[in-house]
Formats: structure tokens, C-alpha cells, sequence
């Protein structure tokens, strides 16, 4: 038998708006994932350190205040000093073009912005899991 | 074993990545458990059990506060149901519990229950021996939302908290078996709602039928109010006694020894029963003796007896 993947779905900053995050915890449930949900308004730090603990293999964060620049990278920074930068990274929410490319480049690994499929997302994390294999 | 060395000095991500092995029953599982057994014991095991939204997670988190500052180490499992249809799950326990992520004392780590009914998962019990044995003073294990008979906790834990709310029926609810008699200690939360009263009268009823005179031996009811923090210390104060009664008087030693011997039971059928699968061949011939069954009409009984009598005699040729 294969590993159930764990996925934390989490949402740094202030922004109080998590319909999305919530949506995307239900499609990835009903895909066979195991998500863990944490609650508006988690720092880097608390975001990484529960990602640890549940021993998750992605973590989405979900931001729609406009601090992802900020926030996102330092998620990751935060797993690398801790040894666990093998979990994944991805993001959502109210991200601009822009801004993505520079995301990508410190080490997000996709961004989904409104209106993406949840089809898309999916299969991010299914590509992603047979490249493991 | 360099995965359980580093569990043994507390390593957080051997951590995970130890209950990870066991949730997933990789090959290595065993002897990771054997491997960390001589260092488990000293752990004090709590179970919270009651029905969905009666505030379980509140209340364990609130329970950790108390705890952290008596300077405890506390770890928590917190079970939630996996789906039957896709086989994911939403842990959404932690959600209360969040105030203490950045507490390095404080490991809670979320659990599917992956087909597993008794209200825990089936890795419940060996997560424990790795917060045991990593160093963890308190281990709380927080059930799934349970109905009547999901009591499996009681198998595990050294005393199960029983949450109560107003509002679930009369005391004929409180009489009947099942979840109701494995309380050590009753807590009826959310005592600042309408019917809180109503409840602890009819609970002390109930218990103080079948009880006996000693009060010793009485279960204790705790009104609290996990959301408003109120009753708590009380809470806490009552467990900290009967975990002393229950260790001055051997009962915990009993509970702990009848664990082994459901352990003992558990494991022994399982490995059996994967021996007699690969003997018999059972999932090639399953299909066999559904059409056995369903067309020529033998009695299920009937066919598997003889298929035992059949394994047994190959068995002795062996």
C-alpha cells in the first residue's frame, strides 16, 4: 500500500476571508488526501512548525491580503533552516501576474489565482506525486 | 536504529516522520516499535471522548495550558473520521489548539481514523509509545465525535474524560450502555448554556444508582466551560487526584496490564490471520465460494468449516 498524502492547508497573514482555503480542503478531501486545517491567521513560523509535526508532504498557503511576497518566502526559508524543504509548496488567492514568476524563482512551486479549476490543482499534486515514485 | 535514536532525543520531525511509518504500516513499523518499547511507561495517557461539537478540542487546549505551566511536556493525538467514499479526510482539530504551534513543548499531531471504527485509528496506539518514548510527560488523545459504542479509547488511555453537553436527551440517554459507563471522570461542558444543571442532576442520578458508598470510588462530574475557561483548574485538580488514587491502589497497573493483553490479542490475530490469507489463498478463491453460497446454496457455515477442517489437515502435513 502507498502513503496517504497529508496536506496542510494553511492561511498566513491578517485577512479573515477563507472560503477559498476551505473549498480547496474539501476537493483535496474528497480526492483521497488527508487535509489538515489550521485557521486564519498563522504565522510563518506556526505554519512550519505544524507542517513538521504533521509530517505533511505539501503545504497551500492561502492569502488574499497582499503579503504573499513577504509571507511566502519566508515559509520557506523557515524550512530550510528546520531541515524540510522536502514539502512541497504551493499558493492561492489573490495573487498578481506579476508577482509570480519571483515566487516560483524562491521556491513555490505553483500558484493558483481565482478562478483556477480544482481539476488543475489536483493534478499538480498527482504529477508531482509520480515523479516521487 | 538512527529514526528511533532521534525520537528518543525528542527530534520533532523523527517524530513525524515516525508516526508517519506507523500510520502507513511501512515494513519498518515493527521493529521501530520494538526498538522503543523498554523506554515507554512513563507517560501519563488521558482520553477525551464525547460527541461531535461537545468541545473536545477547546478543551484539550485548555487542558495544555494548565498543563505547560506545571512545566509538562504534553503531546496530543487528535482523531478525525476519514471518508468512506474517498478515503480523505479533514483534521480540523488543531484549529483550536493553534495558540500553542509555536511551543516547542507542545507536539499535536492530527490522525484519520482510515476505515478504523472504535472512534481512535488503528495507529492510535502505538502513536502513543512514540510521544512515550520521545520524552512526553502528558499524552491526550482526542477521539473522533462519537455515538454510543465507540469506547475504544478506554483500551488506551490510564482515564478517558467522558464530554457531555446539554441538550442530547433525558436520562434515560445517560443510562444506557456504552459510552456512558466508560467515563472515569464526567465533564459536562458548555455549563453556561440552558439544561447544563438539568444534565450533571441526571448524570449524578444515574452513576449514583450503580455505584457503591465509598466515595472514593465514585466518578467524578466536572461542570466546565471550555470556550469561557471556567471549571477547568477544577478539572485538572480532579485528574491529577484520581490519577493518584488510581496509581496508590494498583488500578492503573491493572489497566495498564489488561492493555498488554488486548495488545497481545490484537496483534497475534492479525498475524494470523494474514498467515491463514496467504495459506488458503482466500482472496483467489473468494469469489468461489460467493458462487458456492449464492448458487449451489451451501450454508456459509458449512463451507467454512470444511475449509478450516481442510486448513488444519494441511497444516498438520506440513
Amino acid at each position: 500500500m502507498t502513503d496517504i498524502v497529508r496536506i496542510l492547508i494553511a492561511k498566513p497573514g491578517l485577512d479573515g476571508h477563507d472560503r477559498g482555503a476551505k473549498y480547496i480542503a474539501r476537493a483535496l478531501k474528497e480526492n483521497g488526501y488527508e487535509v489538515i486545517y489550521t485557521g486564519l491567521r498563522q504565522t510563518p513560523e506556526s505554519i512550519v512548525k505544524t507542517a513538521i509535526q504533521e509530517d505533511v508532504n505539501y503545504i497551500g498557503l492561502s492569502l488574499l491580503s497582499g503579503a504573499h511576497n513577504e509571507l511566502f518566502p519566508q515559509v520557506i526559508d523557515l524550512l530550510k533552516k528546520n531541515e524540510a524543504d522536502d514539502i512541497v509548496v504551493f499558493g492561492g488567492g489573490v495573487i498578481p501576474e506579476d508577482d509570480i514568476a519571483s515566487l516560483m524563482e524562491k521556491g513555490v512551486k505553483a500558484i493558483f489565482t481565482p478562478g483556477t479549476s480544482i481539476k488543475e490543482v489536483i493534478s499538480f499534486i498527482e504529477n508531482n506525486e509520480k515523479k516521487n515514485k | 536504529m538512527e529514526l528511533g535514536d532521534k525520537v528518543l532525543k525528542g527530534h520533532i520531525r523523527s517524530i513525524g516522520k515516525a508516526i508517519s511509518c506507523i500510520e502507513n504500516n511501512r515494513p519498518e513499523k515493527e521493529q521501530l516499535i520494538d526498538y522503543l518499547y523498554p523506554f515507554c511507561g512513563k507517560a501519563e495517557v488521558i482520553g477525551v471522548t464525547g460527541s461531535p461539537g461537545a468541545g473536545k478540542s477547546t478543551l484539550v487546549d485548555k487542558l495544555i495550558k494548565r498543563e505547560r505551566k506545571l512545566g509538562k511536556k504534553v503531546g496530543i493525538i487528535a482523531v478525525d473520521p476519514s471518508s468512506p467514499f474517498s478515503g480523505g479526510a479533514i483534521l480540523g482539530d488543531r484549529l483550536r489548539m493553534q495558540n500553542h504551534a509555536s511551543d516547542d513543548d507542545v507536539y499535536i499531531r492530527s490522525m484519520a481514523s482510515r476505515g478504523h471504527l472504535g472512534g481512535i485509528a488503528t495507529a492510535t496506539a502505538d502513536a502513543i509509545k512514540i510521544f512515550d518514548a520521545a520524552g512526553f510527560d502528558l499524552i491526550i488523545i482526542e477521539t473522533i465525535g462519537v455515538g454510543q459504542t465507540e469506547i475504544e479509547v478506554m483500551d488506551l488511555a490510564d482515564l478517558v474524560l467522558l464530554v457531555l453537553v446539554p441538550g442530547m436527551g433525558d436520562e434515560i440517554q445517560a443510562l444506557k450502555a456504552g459510552i456512558m459507563e466508560i467515563g472515569d471522570i464526567y465533564v459536562i461542558n458548555k455549563k453556561d448554556h440552558d439544561g447544563a444543571q438539568k444534565l450533571y442532576a441526571e448524570v449524578e442520578y444515574v452513576l449514583n444508582i450503580n455505584q457503591s458508598e465509598n466515595d472514593k470510588e465514585k466518578n467524578p462530574i466536572i461542570l466546565t466551560s471550555a470556550n469561557l475557561d471556567e471549571g477547568i483548574d477544577d478539572l485538572v485538580k480532579c485528574y491529577r487526584d484520581y490519577f493518584k488514587y488510581i496509581r496508590c491502589n494498583n488500578i492503573l497497573e491493572e489497566k495498564r496490564k489488561k492493555r498488554i493483553v488486548n495488545e497481545i490479542n490484537h496483534i497475534f490475530t492479525e498475524k494470523i490471520i494474514s498467515e491463514v490469507n496467504q495459506f488458503l489463498h482466500i482472496e483467489k478463491k473468494i469469489n468461489q465460494w460467493v458462487k458456492n453460497i449464492l448458487h449451489e446454496k451451501v450454508g456459509p457455515y458449512t463451507l467454512i468449516n470444511k475449509k478450516i477442517e481442510q486448513f488444519i489437515k494441511e497444516f498438520k502435513e506440513q
